[in-house]
């Protein structure tokens, strides 16, 4: 079973800034952490690797510091690791990220001679928010797509997938080569041993230019050239929620007080 | 290819200043070295008010401040000896403080360089993980234990600092006791850094640090500190833990009281609290060192004692960085010898004794004690001043006393013999 999961770097903060005039996000000065949906996925990644044997390898597309967020993902479970990196690929929205992706992942594929049985990406990413990516790159390699994942189970060749949505659940199941999107698990990601992290460090780190997918690479489709996406506006929005804090001399005169507060709201009798 | 995952040179424990002076020393001189810090990075645990005096590390990497992230150079001292409602400032400029310069840091940042120093004379450091044991063969340190792996080396650099729970493991090291470490409480203020040139009386680039004592501790052991960084304030106090349990004002009280204080409180008007913190800070002083070696292994820098904390300065991190680069000459000793016994090891106790570390520990030896019998430094000296100054400035149009009397009557309030006595103490401690 070879698993590829898709991992993002993003930026290590609630309180994200925006450049007003750009449009984009400031990154400068702002520690980053792999996206949190993908350390869910990888761990996923990991444990249906761990019963069915093969390999995880982690991608991902950014600047040459991403190799950091690679590093860690080796760390926590990986087997190899992918960097896309290279300057037309800066600027890309979505649509031109998942382009290059599939890209990458075909030329991956190609060098080993075999397709990945699954790919996992994040149900989002926490800086982005538009969960469009793994959509987009299903939609680039024509592969079946499960989003909202929060459970996985791989039985008589076939991946069952269970998607949460607002009424519960379903199961759905799959045949590979598939793509899936992964949510908040039950379980936690594990935490890295000091060996696993010596041995991410000197891990070898494929790198993926545009050099080495020009057989197949449609430039205009990367970069801001290929990004049809216009931000218009972005707004921060204002939080809303006034807090009240009760804090009288006891427990009781405090329930009293709340009592008092909320029917005078009328959100309750007296 | 490196020597492998299970074997090094040396493991250093803590990517501190003192943990990473080591590894940088010591891998520059070509060791296989690996530094294990338990912060997210380096730095992100390390906890100072903040100004580093820069000789040191100037001996390790001359010309530092020219790469490193300092944040500005200090060129003004300010003493502020305070009351309830106000108090006596001192301040002090002089070219002569350029001679041996020190900085304010921001830890976070400047550790994270002093860890691609490190990274860059070839030591792997290696974030993230705690050590809880130490490797151990017939009695000697033979490296680290971590998740079940075991790593050897020849030898292990203790940098864990303040509470150094493994030189406590192996006995190197007895619990505290309360009156021999102090604790540390920080908040960092976001000013912009034209606002803080402007009520600091300062240029670009420059700094002001100010130490503070009296009323903000409400007479216990201790006192308050600030510094100016590019655009935020560190501002703090210090107080020894056994003080603490007799005192009726808490810590947080005691931070509160100083930014609060009407000396200081102008000083970062509209400024926003962007950093909170606490620390542990050794200040036992000489007399209570732990034991520095052991078969295998050495301790550097807090977790050695090694801080002076004298009321009008606090000095840590320039002996870090001393007791890491001489752990690590010592190392590199031995690994030619290829001895890491504790005999051939404590060649590292006769380097500290000859440096300045223990030069100006032994100055100041009897410091702590001193102290520690007289309050009265931390609080009536600030009254003393502020009896004698508000005779002198307030103009009230009833009679004047002359200056002689005026001075008298403030001392009086502490006694005569008292201050006396102090002084003598104080001079006989120095
Ligand atoms: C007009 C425009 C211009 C932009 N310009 C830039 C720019 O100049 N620089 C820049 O950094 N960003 C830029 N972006 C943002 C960038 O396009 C998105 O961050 C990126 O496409 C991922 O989208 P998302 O963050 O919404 O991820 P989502 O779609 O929410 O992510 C879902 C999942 O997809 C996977 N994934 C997402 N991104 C990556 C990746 N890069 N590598 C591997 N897997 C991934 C992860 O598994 C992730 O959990 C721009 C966006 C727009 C709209
Ligand atoms: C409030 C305050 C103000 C101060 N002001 C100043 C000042 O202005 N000037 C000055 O020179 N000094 C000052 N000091 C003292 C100075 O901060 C210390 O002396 C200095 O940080 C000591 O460096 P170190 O490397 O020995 O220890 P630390 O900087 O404490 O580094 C120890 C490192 O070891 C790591 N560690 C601990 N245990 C483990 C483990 N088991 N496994 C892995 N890693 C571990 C920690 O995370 C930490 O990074 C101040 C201290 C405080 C608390």
């Amino acid at each position: 079973m070879n698993i590829l999961v898709c991992i993002k770097q993003v930026p290590d903060t609630t309180e994200i800034k925006i450049d007003p005039e750009k449009h984009t996000l400031i990154r400068d000065g702002v520690p980053s952490i792999v996206n949190t949906f993908d350390t869910y996925a990888l761990e996923m990644a990991c444990r249906l690797k761990e019963e069915t044997g093969g390999t995880v390898t982690v991608m991902t597309m950014g600047l040459p510091q991403a190799k950091k967020a690679l590093k860690s993902c080796l760390a926590a479970g990986a087997d190899q690791a992918v960097l896309i990196s290279d300057r037309p690929f800066g600027g890309s929205d979505t649509l031109a990220t998942s382009y290059i992706i599939s890209q990458a992942v075909a030329c991956v594929e190609k060098e080993k001679g075999s397709v990945f049985d699954l790919i996992l990406c994040g149900k989002q990413a926490i800086d982005g928010d538009t969960a469009q990516v793994g959509p987009g790159l299903s939609e680039h390699l024509g592969r079946p797509l499960i989003t909202y994942v929060s459970e996985l189970k791989y039985e008589e060749a076939e991946f069952q997938g269970k998607r949460e949505n607002d009424d519960g659940y379903d199961w759905i199941g799959v045949k590979g080569p598939c793509v899936m999107t992964v949510v908040k698990t039950a379980y936690e990601p594990r935490y890295p041993t000091l060996k696993a992290k010596i041995e991410a460090e000197w891990a070898q780190i494929q790198t993926i230019t545009a050099e080495s997918m020009k057989e197949t690479l449609d430039l205009s489709k990367c970069g801001l050239k290929g990004s049809p996406t216009k931000v218009v506006r972005t707004t921060t929005p204002e939080n809303k929620v006034k807090c009240i804090y009760i804090k009288e001399a006891s427990p009781a005169l405090s329930a009293g007080k709340l009592a008092d507060i909320l029917a005078q709201k009328k959100v309750m009798g007296r | 290819m490196k020597r492998g995952i299970e074997k090094w040179d040396a493991i250093v424990v803590g990517g501190g200043l003192a943990g990473l002076s080591a590894a940088y020393t010591m891998a520059k001189n070509g060791l296989e070295v690996m530094v294990v810090e338990r912060g997210e990075h380096c730095g992100a645990k390390n906890v100072s008010g903040g100004r580093l005096y820069g000789h040191s590390l100037e001996k390790m990497i001359p010309g530092f401040a020219k790469e490193a992230p300092v944040e500005r150079k200090i060129v003004r001292e300010r003493l502020a000896l305070l009351t309830e409602d106000g108090g006596t400032i001192i301040e002090y400029g002089s070219g002569k403080l350029d001679t041996a310069p020190s900085y304010s840091v921001n830890r976070s940042d400047f550790d994270q360089w002093m860890a691609k120093k490190a990274e860059e004379a070839g030591a792997l450091v290696i974030t993230g993980i705690t050590v809880r044991e130490l490797y151990m063969e017939a009695g000697k340190v033979c490296g680290i234990r971590s998740d079940g792996d075991t790593f050897r080396s020849d030898v292990v650099i203790l940098a864990d600092g303040v509470n150094s729970l493994l030189a406590k493991q192996i006995g190197m090291k007895k619990e505290w006791n309360p009156d021999h470490v102090a604790v540390g409480a920080k908040e960092v203020i976001k000013l912009d850094s034209q606002t803080i040139n402007a009520h600091f009386g300062l240029k670009d680039g420059e700094g002001a640090a100010m130490m503070a004592t009296g009323y903000v501790t409400g007479g216990k052991i201790g006192g308050g500190f600030l510094y100016t960084n590019k655009d935020t304030v560190s501002l703090g106090i210090v107080t020894t833990v056994g003080d603490t349990e007799y005192s009726e004002v808490s810590v947080p009280e005691m931070l509160e009281r100083f930014e609060q204080h009407p000396m200081i409180q102008p000083l970062i008007q509209e400024g926003k609290v962007v950093e909170y913190s606490a620390h542990l800070v050794p200040e036992g002083g000489k007399k209570v060192l732990p034991q520095l070696v052991k078969d295998g292994v050495l301790l550097t820098g807090d977790g050695a004692g090694l801080v002076m904390n004298l009321g009008f300065t606090v000095r840590g991190m320039d002996l870090a960085v001393e007791s890491g680069r001489l752990a690590a000459e010592t190392v590199l000793r031995a690994n030619g010898a290829g001895d890491f016994s504790k005999e051939a090891l404590s060649e590292y106790e006769i380097l500290l004794n000859e440096s300045f570390i223990m030069r100006d520990m032994k100055q100041y030896q009897n410091f702590p004690g001193f102290m520690g019998s007289s309050h009265r430094l931390y609080d009536d000296y600030s009254k003393v001043l502020d009896g004698l100054l508000s005779q002198l400035y307030v103009v009230d149009g009833k009679t004047q006393d002359d200056i002689l009397t005026k001075s008298a009557r403030a001392v009086a309030k502490v006694g005569l013999v008292n201050l006396a006595v102090d002084g003598i103490r104080g001079l006989g401690a120095l």
